[in-house]
C-alpha cells in the first residue's frame, strides 16, 4: 500500500501545482462568455469545450479546482482548531463541563447540515464578490464542521488527562491552563492532523453539494461544486461525455485524499 | 333466411365499426402531472394538477377557445352581460345530465355560484368573482334560464366562468359528478389518476360520433422532468404539456417530430430594483434605483437577443411589455423591445452624472456602481441569466452581484424586509385579460412589487397608472379599455420599474400517434382540444 500512498500524494501535488498555476495554464479567462459557442465539443480553442455560457471548461476546471482544493483545507484547519478547543477543554475539564459541551456536540452533529447551512448562507450579506463569497462558504463549513472532530479530540483529551505525565506535571504545581496548552494540545497532535486530512474531502463534498443546489460559491467563480451542477441534466451526459471530467477528478481527488491519509484515520 | 342474416351481420359491423370510429375503445391518453392534485372539487381547485383534472372534467358554461381566444358557447347556448357589467344571463342547453345521470338545470348552476361565493369556502375561483361588498344573487327562470347579478361591476365577466366547473345540486357524488369530458374512474394517490369518457357527454363530432374519441386518460404522477421526458421518448406517455428549452433542444436532436415550439407565450421574466422608501439600502443606491435614466441604461445595456438565444436556446423573444405579444388583444403592438446600446446607456447614466474611470462606474459622488441581484436557486435559467446580465453590465463598468437564495428567503426580503437591490424572476400569466393585474400595477397593491403597499402613488407615473387601471377596471366598452391598457403599457415601457427580459417560447412534446393536436399558448397547451384528441398508429397524422 505505500506505493498507492506514494502515487496519491503524487497526484495531488501535480493538482494543487497546475491548480496554482490556473493563471497561466488556462487559456482563457473562466469568466469569459464565448456566446457564439455554448454547449461547444471539445477541440483545439477548447479542451474541454465550452459550457451552456459558452466559457471554457478547461479553465473553469484549473479555476475550480483551485478554489476547492485551497478552501477545503483552509476550512479543515478551522474546523480542526474549534475542534481542538471544544474538544480539549471538554475532555480536559471533564464532569459537567464536559457533559454540557458533549450535548452541544451531539446537537451539533443532529442538526440537518445542509438545511442549516441554506439558512445561514440566506441571513449573509447579499453585495459581496464572489471571492468574498466563496470565502464565506468555506468559513461556514468551517465554523459548522467542528462536531465531529470535538468527540475524538474530546475522547483522547480524557485519556490523557488520567495518563502519567500529566498527573506528574499537576503534581509539579502546573496550572490548568499551562497544562492544556503545553502538555495536553501537542499530545493531540497526531489525532487532529488525522481529522484534518479527513475533513477536506468532506467539505469539497458540503462545497459540491451546496453548489448543486445552487447555494455555493457565486458566479461566475467556478468551484467543483457549481461544476458538478451541470451532471443535473443527466439525460444530456451520453452525448457530452466530457462533463464527466470534474465528476472524474474530484472522486480520484477524494479517493487520493483518503488513502494518503489512511493512517492517520488509524490514529484517529 | 341466410340472406336476412347476413344483412344483419352487415348492419351489425357497420353499427360497430362506426362507433369504433368515433370513440376507439380502449384508447388511452397518458400524460404526467407533477403533484397529486391537492383537491378534486374544481372549486378549489388551485394547483396545476387539480387544474388539469378540473378542465378534463368539468363542464362549463362558456369555454375559452385557447386557439382563437375567444369564448365559445358550452353548457350555455347563450349568454348576455347586462351594460352595467355587474350580472349576466345565460339560456342553458336543454336535455344534458350529468355523468352518473343527474339531470342538468339551472338549479346546478345557482347551486354552484352558491358554495363559489361562499367565504367559508376559499374558492380561489371564486376570488376573481368578489366585486364588492353584498351578496351575489341568482335568478332562476325556468330550468334553462339563470341571472347572476354581483354587488358590482366586474370587467370581463363572461370570460370568468371559463374557470367555473358546475356541480350537481343533486347528486350524491356531489363534485364526481362531472358534465365534462371525462370524470375520475380511480385515483391511487402518489401513482396516477383514471379518468373515463362520461358516457353523457353532450357533444358529438360533424359526423355524430360521440366525443371524445379516446376512451380514457391516464394522469401519471412524475416529479421528475428527465423521467418524464425518457418515459415519453419510451412511448410510455403521449405528450409533455410544458417542456424546457434544455429538454426542448435535447429532444428536438434525437427525434424532431416529437418536439413542438408552439411560439411566444405569455409569461415573461423580468428584473426590477428596489424602490421601496424605508428598505434597508443607503440612500445614494436609492437614488440610483428610482432614477428612470438608471433603469433604462441598465435595460439597454443588457443584450435580450442573447439572452433568448443562449439562455433558451432560441425558444424565447426579447420582451417588450408586461402584456405578451401572445396576448393577441391587449398587446401595444407599437412598442418595440429596448435595444441593446451600452453607449446609449452610457449617455443615460452621463444625464445623471455617472462616469467611467478604469473600466468602472462611478456616481456623482465618486461611489463605485456595484450591486446584487437576487434571483431563487434551483432556476437554472434564471442563474443563467443573471450571469449573463453581469458579464453585459460589467462592459460599462457595473459590478453586479449574483445571488441566489431559496425561495422563501427571496420572498422574505422582497415581501418583507425588503432587504434586496434587485431582483430577477418571472412572473407567471394565465389570464388573457390585463385586469388580473390589477394587483401588481395598482400602487397600493402588496404585489407592486418595486414599491408594495404605498399609501399614496410615489411618482406621478404610478399615479397616471392607478388612474388608468382604475378606469379601465369600471369601462366595459374593450375597445376604451385597450386604450388605457396600451397607455399603462408605454409608461411602463418608458419608465421601466420591470425590465422585462424575455417572454419563453411555449415548448411541447407530443408523440407522433396523437393526432389533432395543436398547439396552443394557453394552458393546456396540448390537450385544450381534449375531444378532438385521437391516437393511431400511423405516425404523425393529422399532425
Amino acid at each position: 500500500m505505500k506505493w498507492a500512498r506514494l502515487a496519491s500524494i503524487v497526484f495531488l501535488a501535480v493538482v494543487t501545482v497546475v491548480c496554482l498555476l490556473a493563471n497561466v495554464v488556462a487559456p482563457d479567462s473562466y469568466a469569459h462568455q464565448f456566446r457564439d459557442v455554448p454547449d461547444a465539443a471539445p477541440s483545439h480553442q477548447h479542451l474541454l469545450g465550452t459550457d451552456d455560457l459558452g466559457r471554457d471548461r478547461f479553465s473553469r476546471l484549473l479555476f475550480g479546482t483551485r478554489v476547492s482544493l485551497l478552501l477545503a483545507p483552509a476550512a479543515a484547519l478551522l474546523a480542526s482548531v474549534l475542534a481542538a478547543m471544544i474538544g480539549g477543554v471538554a475532555g480536559f475539564a471533564g464532569g459537567w463541563v464536559q457533559g454540557g459541551v458533549m450535548a452541544v456536540t451531539d446537537l451539533f452533529l443532529s442538526m440537518p447540515w445542509l438545511f442549516l447551512l441554506i439558512t445561514v448562507r440566506a441571513l449573509l450579506p447579499l453585495n459581496v464578490s464572489p471571492l468574498t463569497s466563496v470565502a464565506i462558504t468555506f468559513a461556514l463549513l468551517g465554523c459548522l464542521g467542528w462536531a465531529t472532530a470535538a468527540r475524538v479530540v474530546c475522547a483522547n483529551a480524557r485519556t490523557l488527562r488520567n495518563s502519567d505525565f500529566i498527573l506528574l506535571a499537576q503534581a509539579s504545581g502546573c496550572s490548568g491552563f499551562r497544562l492544556l496548552i503545553r502538555h495536553l494540545i501537542p499530545n493531540l497532535m497526531p489525532v487532529l492532523y488525522a481529522q484534518f486530512w479527513i475533513s477536506i474531502p468532506v467539505f469539497i463534498l458540503t462545497e459540491a453539494n451546496l453548489g448543486i443546489l445552487g447555494l455555493g460559491v457565486a458566479e461566475p467563480l467556478p468551484s467543483w461544486g457549481s461544476l458538478l451542477r451541470e451532471l443535473e441534466g443527466f439525460s444530456t451526459l451520453s452525448a457530452q461525455p466530457w462533463q464527466f471530467v470534474p465528476l472524474i477528478l474530484l472522486i480520484l481527488t477524494v479517493s487520493c485524499f483518503h488513502v494518503a491519509t489512511q493512517k492517520l484515520e488509524d490514529w484517529a | 333466411m341466410r340472406r336476412r342474416r347476413f344483412i344483419s351481420a352487415v348492419l351489425a359491423l357497420g353499427m360497430l365499426g362506426a362507433a369504433l370510429a368515433g370513440a376507439q375503445p380502449g384508447s388511452q391518453l397518458r400524460f404526467c402531472i407533477g403533484t397529486d392534485p391537492k383537491t378534486l372539487n374544481p372549486l378549489l381547485a388551485d394547483d396545476e394538477a387539480a387544474g388539469a383534472v378540473r378542465y378534463l372534467t368539468g363542464g362549463v358554461l362558456v369555454r375559452l377557445n385557447r386557439l382563437t381566444q375567444q369564448l365559445e358557447p358550452e353548457l350555455a347556448s347563450s349568454w348576455k352581460v347586462s351594460r352595467d357589467g355587474a350580472s349576466i344571463s345565460f339560456t342553458l342547453r336543454p336535455n344534458l345530465r350529468f355523468s352518473d345521470g343527474a339531470p342538468f338545470s339551472a338549479d346546478d348552476v345557482a347551486y354552484t355560484i352558491e358554495r363559489l361565493m361562499d367565504p367559508a369556502l376559499h374558492s380561489p375561483t371564486g376570488d376573481a368573482f368578489r366585486s364588492g361588498a353584498g351578496k351575489v344573487r341568482t335568478s332562476v327562470a325556468g330550468k334553462n334560464q339563470i341571472t347572476i347579478t354581483f354587488p358590482a361591476p366586474i370587467v370581463g365577466l363572461d370570460k370568468l366562468f371559463d374557470q367555473v366547473a358546475i356541480m350537481s345540486a343533486r347528486s350524491p357524488l356531489k363534485e364526481l359528478a362531472v358534465l365534462g369530458p371525462y370524470y375520475v374512474a380511480e385515483n391511487k394517490a402518489g401513482s396516477y389518476l383514471l379518468l373515463k369518457r362520461n358516457p353523457n357527454y353532450r357533444r358529438r363530432d360533424a359526423a355524430g360520433h360521440m366525443l371524445p374519441h379516446i376512451d380514457s386518460v391516464r394522469l401519471d404522477i412524475q416529479q421528475n422532468r428527465d423521467i418524464e421526458l425518457l418515459r415519453l421518448e419510451r412511448g410510455e406517455i403521449d405528450f409533455i404539456n410544458s417542456l424546457s428549452a434544455d429538454n426542448y433542444d435535447q429532444l428536438a436532436n434525437k427525434d424532431g417530430k416529437l418536439a413542438i415550439d408552439a411560439g411566444v407565450g405569455l409569461d415573461a421574466e423580468q428584473m426590477w430594483f428596489n424602490q421601496v422608501p424605508n428598505s434597508p439600502l443607503p440612500d445614494y443606491k436609492k437614488a440610483w434605483f428610482t432614477s428612470a435614466n438608471f433603469r433604462r441604461a441598465i435595460s439597454e445595456s443588457i443584450n435580450r437577443q442573447d439572452l433568448a438565444r443562449v439562455v433558451f436556446r432560441g425558444h424565447a423573444r426579447p420582451a417588450v411589455s408586461w402584456i405578451s405579444p401572445a396576448n393577441k388583444f391587449w398587446f401595444n403592438a407599437k412598442l418595440t423591445a429596448h435595444p441593446f446600446d451600452p453607449q446609449g446607456a452610457l449617455a443615460l447614466l452621463a444625464r445623471d452624472g455617472f462616469h467611467r474611470q478604469n473600466g468602472k462606474l462611478y456616481d456623482r459622488t465618486g461611489r463605485l456602481v456595484e450591486f446584487s441581484v437576487i434571483t431563487n436557486s434551483g432556476n437554472k435559467a434564471r442563474e443563467r441569466m443573471a450571469t449573463m446580465i453581469q458579464q453585459d453590465l460589467d462592459e460599462i463598468g457595473v459590478t453586479l452581484n449574483v445571488v441566489t437564495l431559496d425561495f422563501p428567503s427571496l420572498i422574505e426580503r422582497i415581501t418583507r424586509t425588503f432587504n434586496y437591490e434587485a431582483c430577477l424572476l418571472g412572473f407567471v400569466n394565465n389570464d388573457l385579460d390585463p385586469d388580473s393585474q390589477m394587483t401588481v400595477w395598482l400602487s397600493s397593491a402588496e404585489d407592486h412589487a418595486w414599491n408594495p403597499s404605498q399609501k399614496s402613488p410615489a411618482t406621478a407615473w404610478e399615479a397616471e397608472i392607478d388612474a388608468l387601471m382604475h378606469a379601465q377596471a369600471s369601462e366595459m366598452d374593450p375597445a376604451k379599455r385597450k386604450k388605457a391598457i396600451d397607455r399603462v403599457q408605454e409608461i411602463v415601457w418608458q419608465q421601466e420599474p420591470f425590465i422585462y427580459l424575455v417572454n419563453k417560447d411555449v415548448l411541447s412534446a407530443v408523440s407522433p400517434a396523437l393526432r389533432n393536436v395543436h398547439p396552443v399558448v394557453l394552458q393546456p397547451q396540448i390537450y385544450w382540444n381534449i375531444e378532438q384528441l385521437s391516437k393511431g398508429n400511423e405516425a404523425a397524422k393529422g399532425r
